[in-house]
């Protein structure tokens, strides 16, 4: 481990409201997008037909599935970039982080407004035409140069260096294979092409996962005011079993295809234990560091607690969803949403936000106050909305194990009806609370700069 | 953990992770699930209309219309083709030709040939696997 002298750990973990803001602006406004249109497409759950002519779910869906994976990407970018320049002093190329931005921009504007279109790419989940692909696959490529070059070398780097460099690589690396299918020889077999298209997938999850891990770790470093976690055995261990998790636990997306049974051996056993450590290390953290430190950086502790709260949730999902006995009752259900919900909302958006209070250091009183109030209040809905999506998805997997052949399905989804009328209210109250968060957030930066 | 150990367990994982990756890349997967030109233009169509968004296929996709796996099997040809021409409550009709409703057609065929929506018809063995 290297010891930093005090002043040498203060400049490491400065703080630097500059670098990666603008992404981090956009990124919050995508991030009300997302709810936005995620409000809109649960209406159509209650209100079947809602928007049919002019606004139907085929639009909405990619709407707020784009949305709320640009937020992800573009604010852990925006993170990286920001912690990187206060790691190195600064970023190895400005213009590289500016293109990249403007890339991204043109990118994400252009994906949204063809939708409106009826422009799609078709994939589940994340699509958009393939076309569009060239703008984020060179912006990550100027990333990825940044990146490494800002770095230098891999010698007694902590490993949040680590994790920035494996998943800025292994995202590109999984987009890139996600666009297999326009090749016919992955197309025109559809068990090879949805094989691929899942171990794309699950593994492009892993690659952006390794961005915010490794901030996170970069923060609890901060906090905690000292670096022996990032430079621990146990930081090195979930890093290689994460990107272990990463390559090879995709599978559980696919155990009903007609695949070879080793495919469904291997997942089954690598599983998602990548959690689990990480929920380990933050609890070690928190017992660790003093009052005085949590309140320094009570709003990133609060929300780094809140996904340390969804981590052992969305854990206790993730693991019964990998048995395949288990995987075969929640696949095809919205127990598959409540997870996905409860990794994208509960954790990756709790963390990104704590690094976000990081980066702009509020310390106002009232500003703290609002945001709390906000996060308390996102926090109770989020549960009873993954809550109603696990209700939705225990009954609709009954029909599906039970009722499949002798119950139709529009009369199961009306039995659903209740879950999606707490889902959809619990949705709204959540969204409240993540909006008082960013207004909030937005407000604090307007004042501050006039 | 010495700098020499992280990079020998990455480039172990890495040799592992891409040789999976080729390997699953060149597998013979069930051959009867190949598309034939008809169904290939059938599955582009079923993209260009984010069909998937509300569909699932092999319990893969969106949760507000049903799997369409065994659609082919279940429901008559003519059936699937007025749904695709008419659209229903919640269904826009996608004005869809007479063409483009049989690549359609051709491409749930080939979808029939080898899946199975329905998870009770898998069998759940001792291990914790599954089984068809």
């Amino acid at each position: 481990m290297v010891v930093l002298k005090d002043n040498e750990f203060k400049k490491k973990f400065s703080f630097n409201n500059i670098v990666g803001t603008q992404y981090i602006f956009v990124a919050l406004i995508l991030l009300l997008c997302t709810l936005l249109f995620g409000i809109l497409g649960a209406f159509q759950y209650v209100i079947p037909g809602l928007f049919r002519n002019i606004f139907s779910f085929e639009k909405v869906r990619p709407l707020h599935v784009s949305s709320a994976v640009f937020w992800i990407l573009l604010s852990a970018c925006g993170v990286v970039n920001n912690y990187l320049a206060s790691v190195k002093g600064k970023l190895w190329s400005n213009k590289l982080y500016i293109w990249q931005w403007y890339l991204f921009i043109i990118a994400i504007l252009t994906i949204l407004v063809s939708y409106f279109f009826g422009i799609f790419g078709g994939r589940e989940y994340w699509e958009f035409s393939p076309v569009l692909a060239i703008p984020i696959i060179t912006a990550w490529i100027f990333f990825i140069i940044n990146v490494f070059k800002s770095i230098g070398n891999f010698h007694n780097q902590p490993v949040y260096i680590w994790m920035w460099m494996t998943g800025v690589v292994f995202f590109l690396f999984t987009f890139l294979e996600s666009y297999l299918w326009l090749i016919p020889a992955f197309r025109t077999n559809v068990v090879k092409d949805m094989t691929i298209q899942w171990k794309s997938y699950g593994s492009m999850v892993g690659g952006w996962n390794m961005l915010i891990y490794g901030s996170s770790i970069y923060l609890l470093d901060k906090i905690s005011g000292t670096e022996k976690y990032s430079y621990s055995k146990i930081a090195f261990a979930l890093y290689f079993l994460g990107l272990f998790n990463l390559m090879f636990n995709w599978g559980h997306h696919i155990y009903t295809l007609p695949i070879p049974k080793y495919i469904q051996y291997i997942s089954y056993a690598v599983s998602m234990t990548e959690l689990l450590l990480l929920g380990r290390i933050i609890y070690n953290w928190k017992t660790s560091i003093n009052t005085a430190k949590k309140h320094y950086h009570i709003l990133s502790y609060r929300f780094l607690v809140a996904a340390d709260v969804w981590i052992l949730l969305t854990l206790l999902l993730a693991i019964a969803m990998s048995i395949p006995a288990i995987n075969i009752y929640t696949h095809g259900t919205h127990i598959t949403v409540a997870h996905t919900m409860g990794a994208t909302i509960g954790i990756n958006s709790f963390l990104l936000l704590s690094f976000v209070f990081d980066i702009f250091n509020i310390h106002k009183q009232k500003t703290i106050h609002t945001i709390t109030a906000g996060l308390y209040v996102t926090l109770a809905a989020l549960f009873i909305f993954w809550l109603s999506l696990i209700i939705a998805g225990i009954l609709k997997a009954n029909w599906q194990m039970n009722h499949y052949n002798t119950i139709p399905f529009g009369v199961m989804m009306h039995t659903l009806q209740p879950y999606f009328i707490s889902f959809l209210i619990a949705g709204i109250i959540a969204s409240i609370g993540i909006f008082i968060i960013v207004f909030t957030l937005f407000n604090h930066n307007i004042k501050q700069k006039s | 953990m010495s700098d020499k150990i992280k990079v020998f367990v990455l480039l172990g994982l890495l040799f592992l992770f891409f040789g999976y990756s080729f390997y699953l890349y060149k597998l013979n997967y069930s051959p009867e699930n190949s598309a034939t030109a008809l169904a290939d233009k059938g599955k582009k169509l079923w993209q260009a209309k984010n069909c998937g968004a509300c569909h699932q296929i092999y319990g893969l996709g969106g949760y507000l219309g049903p799997d369409l796996t065994n659609i082919y099997s279940t429901r008559s040809k003519e059936h699937i083709k007025a749904f695709l021409h008419t659209g229903t409550n919640i269904m826009p009709a996608f004005n869809l030709n007479d063409s483009e409703v049989s690549q359609i057609v051709a491409y749930l065929k080939s979808i029939d040939a080898t899946g199975i929506a329905a998870p009770s018809r898998l069998k759940i063995k001792n291990d914790g696997s599954i089984e068809r």
